[in-house]
């Protein structure tokens, strides 16, 4: 089996989008925006109206917070440049995509199966993972440009809106297409099959953890 | 005497290659892994890491944008003078954790626990950790940095005695399919695997032997050795490859250290030193020298106090 390599140009069209399949090599040309927990939790949770039209920036979020300095007079500088674990994103999904019009998700580790079916399948939105994880020094090569950082004061550079100008950007990798199909629900069901086996004749310890059993009011000794 | 610059200067510059430069032990063992792997998309991961420390190199930009915590180990000849004595070179340590988090950059991790607030310098309360030992003949002082990633696959457990080598393997495998899923541990990671001591010893040994012993090390103890080969193959069992693929192992390699503990118990503490696993080590001799070192060599017979009266 070989890879498949895409380039994709962001903005990304429903065309290009419906190309892509679980498990393709992508890179990304084009303008992309960071935001995270804090940008979900202003925006949504505050009701705090984006510093910008982010629809109007890019349809592709990234979960990432950069390796970088900004120097007094606003010149940013980034080094390296890594994604950040989705998954504690998931209960935004609903809200961000009807306020961003986000078609393109990158971020690490990918989302829960039911996200995909909920969130993203009907807002017609892929998930891409970023590889390794710790390519930054590749990715961070990616970045042609720092448009702006928006909302640095208010919360840092972790969490502002990096507005990046990217060419080649990546590898990435598709985890979940326009189908739902995910690349890590599948390899998560190969490696459950082996479970029982690793423990297997491995006596279990003389004392359980609370909650280890799925029933709480099993006692634990 | 030490020259506080010195210490100044040399820490900068060990958290400069700590950032960018992996250590050749692991990116061999990588490299290894790599040759070893069939399954297509978790060689092309393994790959991808290699052209990304290349590009780390040419570009002196770091490895991974979370550079971790920054943190320091610092070993100190018995007869070691130091200028200001050790709390000069705390404070040259603190000074120079800011100026490399700003020069580098290294992302400005530390924040306070509660507030959330970032001083943006990686130092403020108890930050960066420093943790000093002592060997009894010397008057040089070697300077370690480590950027410690892996916050998933680190974990603790009070086990008992009548558990056993059973307890032991079956809490590294909740470990490994916790957190090796998806890749969420950043595998493959150097594992380190603290057994005994008191809660705080167990912990602290574990990470010491994830974050300061090469890959291909081994315990002197040949039954701690020999524990150390089964902890691996048996992640190895698990199948679980770089980013969750099913096809590999999540360890690079399994580091073991132990501490006489209660007779009651045996405490175990799992801790993953991230595929960037970052490190870098020098020693300052009194006459100005600095002396580039690949090994951070802590366990010593006297760092595991083996025959010390």
């Amino acid at each position: 089996m070989t890879l498949r390599h895409v380039s994709l140009t962001l903005p990304a069209g429903d065309d290009a989008l419906a190309g892509l399949r679980a498990g393709d090599v992508v890179t990304l040309s084009g303008r992309l925006y960071t935001g995270r927990e804090g940008v979900y939790r202003r925006v949504l949770d505050q009701g705090i109206a984006p510093p910008v039209d982010l629809a109007s920036l890019s349809n592709a979020n990234f979960h990432c917070s950069p390796a970088a300095t900004v120097a007094a007079d606003g010149t940013a500088r980034i080094g390296a440049v890594t994604a950040t674990a989705s998954f504690r994103f998931s209960h935004w999904l609903e809200r961000w995509f009807a306020v961003s019009g986000c078609r393109v998700m990158i971020g690490k580790g990918g989302m829960a199966e039911e996200d995909y079916r909920r969130h993203f399948v009907p807002h017609r939105a892929v998930y891409l993972t970023t590889v390794g994880y710790g390519t930054g020094a590749l990715l961070g090569r990616g970045v042609t440009r720092v448009q702006a950082v928006h909302w640095l004061e208010e919360l840092g550079i972790a969490q502002a809106i990096w507005v990046l100008e990217v060419r080649d950007f990546g590898p990435l990798l598709v985890e979940c297409d326009l189908a739902g199909a995910s690349l890590f629900a599948g390899m998560d069901r190969a490696i459950a099959d082996r479970v029982e086996a690793l423990y297997a004749g491995l006596k279990p310890p003389a004392l359980a953890r609370y909650g280890e059993t799925t029933d709480r009011r099993q006692p634990i000794v | 005497m030490i020259a506080l610059a010195d210490i100044e200067r040399t820490a900068i510059e060990l958290m400069r290659r700590a950032a960018i430069d992996l250590p050749e032990d692991v990116r061999a063992g990588i490299g290894r892994m790599a040759g070893a792997t069939t399954e297509p998309l978790s060689r092309f991961v393994l790959e991808a890491l290699a052209e990304n420390w290349r590009a780390a190199e040419e570009d002196r930009r770091p490895i991974c944008a979370d550079t971790g915590l920054p943190r320091w180990y610092v070993k100190a000849g018995n007869g070691a003078a130091i200028e200001g004595g050790f709390v000069g070179l705390a404070g040259a340590l603190r000074r120079a954790t800011a100026r490399a988090t700003a020069d580098i950059p290294l992302r400005p991790n530390r924040v306070h626990p509660l507030t959330r607030h970032d001083p943006g310098t990686n130092v403020g309360v108890l930050a960066p950790e420093i943790e000093i030992g002592f060997e009894p003949v010397g008057d040089w002082l070697d300077l370690i940095a480590v950027h410690k990633g892996g916050l998933f696959g680190s974990d603790w457990r009070m086990l008992f005695p009548g558990d056993g080598r059973d307890g032991i393997k079956r809490f590294f495998l909740d470990c490994l399919l916790q957190s090796g899923r998806r890749g969420l541990a950043c595998q493959p990671a150097i594992f380190g695997i603290g057994i005994g001591g008191s809660k705080d010893t167990c912990m602290a040994i574990g990470k010491q032997a994830a974050c300061l012993r090469l890959v291909g090390d081994r315990h002197p103890d040949p039954e701690v050795a020999a524990l150390e080969d089964e902890l691996l193959s048996l992640a190895g069992a698990t199948g679980i490859g770089p980013m969750g693929f099913a096809g590999g192992s999540p360890a690079l390699d399994c580091h073991v250290e132990v501490a006489h503990t209660h007779t009651g118990g045996m405490p175990v503490s799992v801790h993953a030193f991230c595929l960037a696993s970052r490190r870098a080590v020098a020693r300052l001799h009194p006459d100005g020298r600095v002396e580039a070192r690949t090994d951070p060599a802590w366990f010593t017979p006297y760092q595991r106090r083996e025959g010390v009266e």
